[in-house]
């Protein structure tokens, strides 16, 4: 597994081809969204439903 | 420039760095206005920790080092420990977001990833790379 944190206003052409209209966002692969800041159980939970 | 409160807790969380971690930053020429902030704020955190150093490269003419590291924009910095796990932040590394940085140097130099059992076991079962987006704003 690895991670890209974006700074969206740095790349607002990123922003907008992953529609980011509020931070944190997570996209899983390129396909979960995960909105917010969610408990590690249910975030682990949400990541694993991309990778199944 | 930090407050001093904010330079001593980060201080005293680098001093926790069990290995070296470089920063691997990678700027362009040409179109990247925050290519040197975010260089700056690199050089702001690896002031505090002489076991995090910052190596610069140009991501339009080093292709061994773009290819290496599978970076896909500017600014980018791979925070890299005596392993690559593929950690990467794009952007300027500012407000809060210092803190994030600043928890995957911790990772990178040795601490290794704060998380459960239970999560480190799930995670495990994973039979395919995957690949996290995390997209946040400097507030």
């Amino acid at each position: 597994m690895t991670a890209s944190v974006i700074e969206a206003t740095s790349f607002p052409d990123l922003a907008q081809r992953y529609q980011v209209t509020g931070v944190p966002k997570t996209v899983v692969g390129d396909g979960v969204e995960i909105m917010g800041a969610l408990p590690e159980a249910d975030f682990v939970a949400q990541v694993l439903q991309a990778g199944a | 420039m930090y407050s001093p409160g904010a330079a001593t807790d980060l201080q005293r969380r680098l001093a926790t760095l069990s290995s070296p971690v470089r920063l691997v930053f990678f700027t362009q020429t040409f179109g990247c206005d925050t290519c040197l902030p975010a260089r700056q704020a690199a050089d702001r955190i690896a002031a505090l920790s002489e076991r995090v150093t910052v190596e610069e490269h140009n991501l339009v003419l080093d292709h061994e080092q773009v290819a290496e590291y599978g970076v896909e924009w500017a600014p980018a910095l791979a925070v890299v420990g005596t392993q690559d796990v593929g950690m990467r932040y794009y952007g300027i590394p500012d407000g809060y977001e210092i803190e994030s940085l600043v928890d995957a140097i911790e990772i990178a130099g040795g601490g290794g990833p704060a998380l459960s059992d239970e999560t480190l076991d799930a995670l495990d079962a994973l039979d395919r790379d995957v690949h996290l987006r995390v997209f946040v704003t400097p507030t």
